[in-house]
């Protein structure tokens, strides 16, 4: 196990400065997500457009670095891409922090890869992969209108 | 007393964990067991096994012996005035629902009120709160003042004539606050109210006796006494034992049943249904005699010592920021880093084998009182040392050096 590969700078620097911090108004979905054993929530807010297109999407909440680096990294990746891609790209991810050793899709370009991939430190803490993936979770129960909040538990 | 030779008792520290010299401290969470103790859990299976209070043969009765003698060592380790004061549990939370339950079966009805304090573990907040679902009680939470103490007016302030039961934590677990238990209890009885004390980080730091504190229930925990996990203790004044209802029903517990009815056993069977933690309860005197070997009073100045050094160590350092600055004060130290999660903090501490929790500690409501999310906890038992302290000084300043801090 290595720090360095959990704590890259880019991580580091996601976490301190999220990106797409804080609720906006015209937003047509959300959802609630929480982590019961630690506390962390996390509240994603988005707008999908009548063409399926994510117009624009936010998030508020607090967590650890990791939580506050995977929803600010999560928000910058998903936007302008179409529900359909989204979840393909949910789905991948959540696959690599899992088991998989790579991104397969093809949704997304080489550096976008490279920049989610510095999530994939985590998978050496497995205390830590629920930290990674709640806001993931929390955007897919928000694109399927569930009224359920996302708990880490489930 | 020498740490070093009461370090050696732990089979844990034998042996490198992720390649380090283990730094515990999390023993508010749990703490770890001395060798005797685990010895006697394997003897017990191998060479004495039997079930407890129900056959004739000679090792059934042995067994009986083993698991009543553990009963008479809490006794007098506590001071109860009889040994049919003490209840085993699977632990404090049990301890605490078997009150909050029967308790509340016999003397709560709708708009009567719980009195709490915002200090409150979880498991003194919860089985309150099914109450308040069950029987529409009231819960009232006695505040923390800028110390994180909660000090007798604060409960004082709090009790109207609709008070019927009032439960405090000995100690806290988050701010280390030791609570005026013996004057909230003699406040209470005044106005003939009954306390329960949760005592899981009272127990193992603190000298008790049950008799001069004089509270109606006290609930400990065994395995944050260097005993094993699945077993607690409540202790309650024989009134109270005798006069509420059995908490569940079962084998053990019964005096002779009937189609048409059922009595129920005598003291302390009628609160021990079924089979019990048999193994862990003769382990746990082994506990008690480990404590009692060492002396409470060392074990007390021990700790105060640690946190002492601990704290004038960390407020040294800085961007950490200690949580609560209660006069009496248990070992336990909460902070926070500016600019750091706790969960990080908790992570990079263990790389070098430093072990806290991080989290709201089961205790949110106090977390939501002083608007933070979680903190990070450094918490001692009789076998950390100066060194571990230093320890977890040098793991902090590394974690501040990732974080650029």
């Amino acid at each position: 196990m290595d720090l360095k590969d959990l704590y890259q700078e880019i991580i580091l620097d996601h976490g301190k400065n999220p990106r797409n911090l804080g609720k906006f108004d015209n937003y047509n979905k959300d959802a609630k997500g929480n982590n019961p054993l630690c506390g962390d929530n996390v509240h994603v807010y988005l707008r999908l457009n009548e063409n399926k297109k994510v117009e624009d999407i936010a998030f508020e909440g607090h967590g650890c670095a990791i939580s506050m680096a995977s929803a600010s990294i999560m928000t910058d990746m998903v936007r302008g891409k179409e529900e359909k891609e989204v979840k393909e790209i949910v789905t991948d991810f959540l696959g690599m922090i899992k088991e998989k050793d790579s991104l397969e899709t093809n949704i997304l370009k080489e550096d976008e890869k490279t920049k989610l991939m510095s999530l994939s430190g985590v998978k050496q803490y497995p205390m830590r992969v629920k930290c990674a993936t709640l806001s993931w979770h929390t955007l897919t129960s928000a694109l399927d209108n569930s009224d359920q909040i996302v708990k880490t538990e489930d | 007393m020498n740490i070093d030779d009461i370090k050696r008792e732990f089979p844990i520290f034998d042996d490198k964990i992720q390649n380090n010299d283990l730094v515990y401290l999390d023993s508010a969470n749990s703490s770890q067991k001395p060798r005797v103790v685990v010895d006697r859990i394997y003897d017990f299976y191998t060479k004495e096994f039997s079930n407890v209070g129900r056959s004739v043969h000679y090792l059934a009765v042995a067994a009986t012996n083993l698991y009543e003698q553990t009963r008479v060592s809490v006794q007098k380790y506590i001071n109860a005035k009889d040994k049919d004061e003490i209840v085993f549990t699977k632990g404090a939370t049990e301890a605490i629902n078997l009150v909050a339950n029967t308790f509340g079966q016999k003397y709560l009805s709708e708009g009567d009120e719980v009195l709490l304090t915002e200090l409150e573990h979880h498991s003194n907040y919860v089985p309150w709160h099914f109450l308040r679902k069950a029987k529409n009680i009231k819960i009232e939470f006695a505040e923390i003042n800028d110390d994180g103490e909660v000090t007798l007016e604060a409960i004082e302030k709090k009790i109207t004539n609709k008070t019927k039961i009032i439960s405090v934590s000995h100690l806290s677990n988050v701010t280390g606050a030791i609570l005026p238990i013996k004057e909230i209890v003699q406040l209470a009885h005044s106005k003939n109210i009954p306390v329960l004390i949760d005592g899981c980080q009272g127990a193992p730091h603190l000298k008790l006796d049950m008799q001069d504190i004089d509270c109606d229930f006290y609930a400990i925990s065994g395995h944050k006494m260097y005993g094993p996990t699945g077993i607690g203790i409540l202790y309650a004044k024989k009134k109270w034992l005798e006069d509420l209802p059995p908490y569940q029903g079962g084998g053990g517990m019964i005096n002779e049943v009937k189609k048409e009815g059922i009595t129920y056993g005598e003291l302390p069977n009628k609160y021990e249904a079924g089979t019990m933690a048999t193994a862990q309860v003769i382990a746990f005197n082994e506990s008690i005699k480990f404590m009692e070997k060492i002396g409470i009073q060392n074990i007390e100045k021990h700790e105060k010592e640690l946190l002492v050094y601990g704290l004038e160590k960390l407020r040294k350092n800085n961007s950490v920021n200690i949580i609560g600055n209660p006069k009496e004060k248990g070992g336990v130290i909460s902070f926070t880093i500016e600019g750091v999660h706790p969960h990080d903090i908790a992570t990079i501490l263990d790389e070098d084998g430093v072990a806290i929790r991080a989290g709201h500690h089961c205790c949110q409501i106090l977390h939501d009182k002083l608007n933070l999310p979680a903190t990070a906890r450094a918490s001692f038992g009789v076998y950390n040392t100066k060194d571990d302290i230093d320890k977890l000084d040098d793991a902090i300043n590394k974690c501040k050096k990732i974080f650029n801090l």
